[in-house]
């Protein structure tokens, strides 16, 4: 059943129409906006390669349906900083080096951001826990852990 | 910086040729148009892998591509050095088999050894003809003038940019093999830890990975796979996959079946919409019996790795010792599954591939196709992570098809099941381990088999869509996994035997370190076991049976690093949380990259969970081109390693692959991942050997060792669950 809704992206308004209200938000981000920030890792909510922030909570886009998007305030990874202007996390995680081939490390900035916004000053300890949900599969971990742990110092 | 948009065009006026590239990040490029007629390929040319265009910007055409490891960095840097052009002056093209040499596939931790070094000659070639030039248009001695940032520069005269001298034409010249290379006293950007050029668009969203490249008009596709593994397709209705809107076509070859549509939603909606009847088939073996099985599997042939003195004069020693080792079926697991684009058009392929190996990818296209192979061509986009041969070209294949047959650009996206479930396996591996000690200890006779499937004579690996379609294929080659079953040390007699079998019960490939790290599991875990009966310390141990004075030096500064205390092997620890370390200690293949190890564990004797806490490593590749890159690629063998001798394992029913996901085949995760210490030793005058494997192989043993040295128990058996470490307290 053909829907229409309005997704507020980066605080952005857009109009999306999709054949199924069932469809996840991850393909409307991907495909209909194209901000392929979010990945598709396994459409499980298993990995958090496809994390975004819905209302300031860290969700996995991969199997929320875009219906329950629609009204909410999204924000991904292009909406924190460009290259040229990178967020503190993004800042943090360019001089930490901390990226082997990067697919995970949409959903490893967003799901740290989601942390530091509740937690400003974390141990290292509490980075590893926030994170664990969170699959790498090139072994950055402990770059990735040194990049948040940056970032709070750097705020 | 642009991404993913055309930005940058390169005239190849000379040859006539018009390469259109797309930036993906800064220095990385991606050539998107088909015309590239006049470039050459060939690894004997130089205009096989530079060209200098009228601006001075330099590209350069890698057959070794990035796996997600950052090494275009480390090749633009040995590129920029020795062409002595400024770092941000070199574009690389990587893996396009218009455009790029082949260097073979990117794997063995050889990018840098060979393909760096084959790139550093061709760049050499061209810096001493710039040179030369130079010298005859100035009318004075070559070795009066120097080059430098892009220029030639002679004192007191005005210096000639190579634009001058070479911009926008060929070389038109063979690599000189023997070409003078710069002094490494000289270098200033090789050694440097430049930062990765594709950091900054993959941390903000902008990198365009191979998941992200998008074609005009492209369909959607996903593929049905049987429910067995080698099932028959007896039956498919489409009727209701028809009815999503979306839908475009149902393919169906043999046992191959696909569904395209307009959308990618649709596509994996109309997927699940297709009811397909697959025949019974229950060919694996049980796998509670796969050691059995392996051990009784027909052997096609016996052939020895190393043999020294004569092990069976040794026999009749004080002492005999033996072992049987065993290493779980593993699977890639990039956390982004394979994808690939492909478009048919006249006559002719394009396929859009994260593929480590475009230029073989290209040859089983055209076999599987019965396609003259001058009419494919592959393009290399970085994809997720790849550690070895994964379904990147399954995927490739699957889109191939898919193109030939609806006359449209398709992009196949696979799905975790399709990769958890269709990529090629790490063969089970079983090794078998004996050694004879005199009365005072020493070794006399060591003697190993390892039991692993035979190696075809091409590198290929059987393509998915080409079995399942029943169209021309290849056979499946493991990967060289023998190497590293040879050992270092100096015993009087000793026999190393690969017993390779005619078959495995899933199709084999490389995934990272293969064979070499199983090889070295057992050899090492043997070391240990070895040192623990003549209750000698395990460094000690080592370093009297070893002649090498690098290997030597690795040991002493692992030691030093890890602050090693000597100690006789298999003290206990009685506390419920006991802990232990453990050594191991490699030369790669035996002929390259040291690297010797110490891990720390905790091993909870309640539970029976084994925690690794830290990590030791000192790391010879010879000369370091990134320290920083290195480091990265150390640390990434050593955590996805832990992973790997912890966690990891195949399962599977008689049928098929049942750990479809990662709760079913889970991976290391955050609070379990070590600390990690390295020492780089570095030395700048050798030659730059690989990183991207050696440091992976000594993991398991240094684990195992570790849990002996902590709780008295050999664990013998990969990957080391809570219920072996349980069994095992019990037993002791």
């Amino acid at each position: 059943m053909a829907a229409t809704y309005t997704l507020r992206v980066n605080g952005k308004s857009h109009t999306v129409r999709v054949d199924d209200p069932q469809m996840p938000l991850l393909y409307a981000l991907r495909n209909n906006l194209d901000l392929h920030g979010p990945r598709f890792g396994c459409g499980l909510g298993q990995c958090g390669a496809c994390t975004v922030h819905m209302d300031g909570r860290a969700v996995r886009s991969c199997n929320l349906p875009v219906s329950q998007a629609a009204g909410k305030n999204i924000l991904t990874i292009e909406g924190l900083g460009t290259p040229e202007k990178p967020h503190p996390l993004q800042q943090a995680f360019i001089e930490e080096q901390a990226v082997q081939c990067g697919y995970c490390v949409n959903g490893m900035i967003m799901q740290a951001k989601a942390l530091l916004d509740q937690n400003k000053r974390p141990t290292e300890a509490q980075i590893r826990q926030a994170l664990a949900a969170n699959l790498c599969r090139c072994g950055t971990h402990v770059r990735i852990v040194r990049a948040v742990k940056r970032a709070s110092e750097m705020a | 910086m642009t991404t993913s948009a055309i930005s940058r065009r390169h005239f190849l006026k000379a040859s006539g040729a018009l390469i259109v590239t797309f930036t993906i990040a800064d220095g990385l490029t991606q050539a998107a148009t088909i015309p590239a007629a006049g470039k050459t390929v060939a690894v004997s040319e130089v205009d096989g892998f530079i060209a200098v265009d009228e601006k001075g910007r330099v590209t350069l055409y890698s057959g070794k591509v990035d796996l997600g490891t950052g090494v275009s960095t480390a090749l633009r840097q040995m590129a920029a050095e020795e062409l002595c052009v400024p770092l941000n002056r070199v574009d690389l093209v990587q893996g396009d088999t218009a455009l790029t040499p082949d260097q073979g596939v990117t794997w063995g931790s050889l990018t840098i050894q060979l393909g760096g070094t084959q790139i550093r000659r061709a760049c050499a070639t061209a810096r001493e003809a710039l040179l030369a030039r130079a010298a005859e248009k100035l009318g004075v001695p070559k070795e009066t003038l120097q080059a430098k940032d892009g220029e030639i520069v002679r004192a007191g005269s005005a210096a000639i940019p190579y634009t001058q001298l070479i911009g926008g034409r060929q070389f038109e010249m063979k690599v000189d093999e023997k070409v003078r290379l710069k002094s490494p006293s000289t270098y200033t950007i090789v050694g440097q830890s430049v930062r990765r050029a594709d950091i900054p668009g993959k941390v903000t969203g902008r990198f365009t990975y191979m998941q992200d490249v998008k074609v005009p008009g492209m369909l959607h596709a996903r593929v049905v796979r049987p429910t067995a593994m080698k099932a028959d397709l007896q039956s498919l209705n489409d009727t209701a996959a028809k009815k999503i809107p979306g839908y475009v076509a149902t393919v169906r070859k043999g046992s191959f079946v696909a569904v395209a549509a307009r959308d990618e939603w649709a596509a994996i909606r109309c997927a699940n919409a297709l009811q397909a009847k697959w025949s019974d088939w229950q060919g694996l073996p049980d796998p509670a019996k796969l050691w059995d099985h392996v051990r009784t599997t027909k052997v096609v042939k016996d052939e020895v790795f190393q043999n020294v003195g004569n092990v069976e004069a040794a026999k009749n020693s004080a002492k005999t010792l033996s072992a049987t080792y065993d290493f779980a079926i593993h699977t890639h697991g990039s956390i982004g599954p394979s994808c690939a684009i492909a478009d048919y058009k006249d006559g002719r392929l394009t396929v859009w591939t994260a593929s480590q190996a475009t230029h073989l990818l290209r040859k089983q296209l055209a076999n599987m196709l019965s396609m003259n192979i001058d009419n494919v061509r592959c393009l290399y986009v970085e994809g997720s992570g790849c550690y070895g041969r994964n379904g990147h070209e399954d995927a490739a294949a699957d889109a191939a098809i898919l193109a030939t047959e609806l006359g449209r650009p398709v992009r196949v996206q696979w799905s975790r099941e399709d990769e958890h479930g269709w990529d090629p396996k790490g063969p089970p591996t079983l090794l078998e381990h004996r050694a004879s000690l005199d009365a005072s200890g020493n070794v006399v006779a060591w003697e190993s088999v390892v039991y692993i499937p035979d190696r075809p004579k091409g590198f290929e690996v059987t393509l998915v869509a080409a079995e399942l379609a029943g169209m021309p294929k290849d056979t499946a080659f493991p990967g060289n996994i023998h190497q590293s079953l040879a050992i270092p040390y100096t015993f009087p007699n000793v026999k190393a035997t690969a017993r390779w079998l005619a078959e495995t019960p899933f199709k084999p490939s490389w995934i990272r370190t293969p064979g070499r790290m199983q090889n070295t599991y057992a050899n090492e875990s043997f070391m240990d076991e070895i040192a623990a009966v003549a209750g000698i310390d395990p460094i000690q141990f080592r370093m009297q049976n070893l002649k090498d004075a690098r290997g030597i030096e690795c040991i002493e500064r692992c030691a030093k690093l890890a602050n090693w205390a000597p100690r006789k092997a298999g003290s206990r620890d009685n506390s419920d949380i006991a802990r232990g370390r453990g050594f191991s200690y490699i030369k790669y293949e035996l002929v390259r990259t040291y690297v010797a190890v110490v891990a720390d564990v905790e091993v909870n004797r309640q539970t029976g969970q084994v925690r690794v806490t830290d990590f030791y490593c000192a790391h010879d590749c010879g000369q370091i081109i990134n320290p920083d890159g290195l480091r990265n690629q150390i640390e990434g063998n050593i955590v996805q390693t832990v992973s790997r001798t912890l966690v990891e394992e195949l399962k599977f029913d008689r049928s098929r692959v049942t750990s479809l996901d990662w709760d079913s085949y889970p991976i290391l995760r955050f609070p379990d991942v070590p600390e990690i210490a390295i020492d780089l030793i570095s030395r700048p005058t050798e030659v730059p050997w690989g990183a991207g494997e050696p440091a992976a192989a000594v993991v398991p043993s240094a684990i195992a060792n570790a849990i002996y040295d902590a709780t008295g128990v050999r664990l013998r058996s990969v990957p080391f669950t809570p219920q072996k470490v349980l069994a095992g307290l019990k037993r002791a």
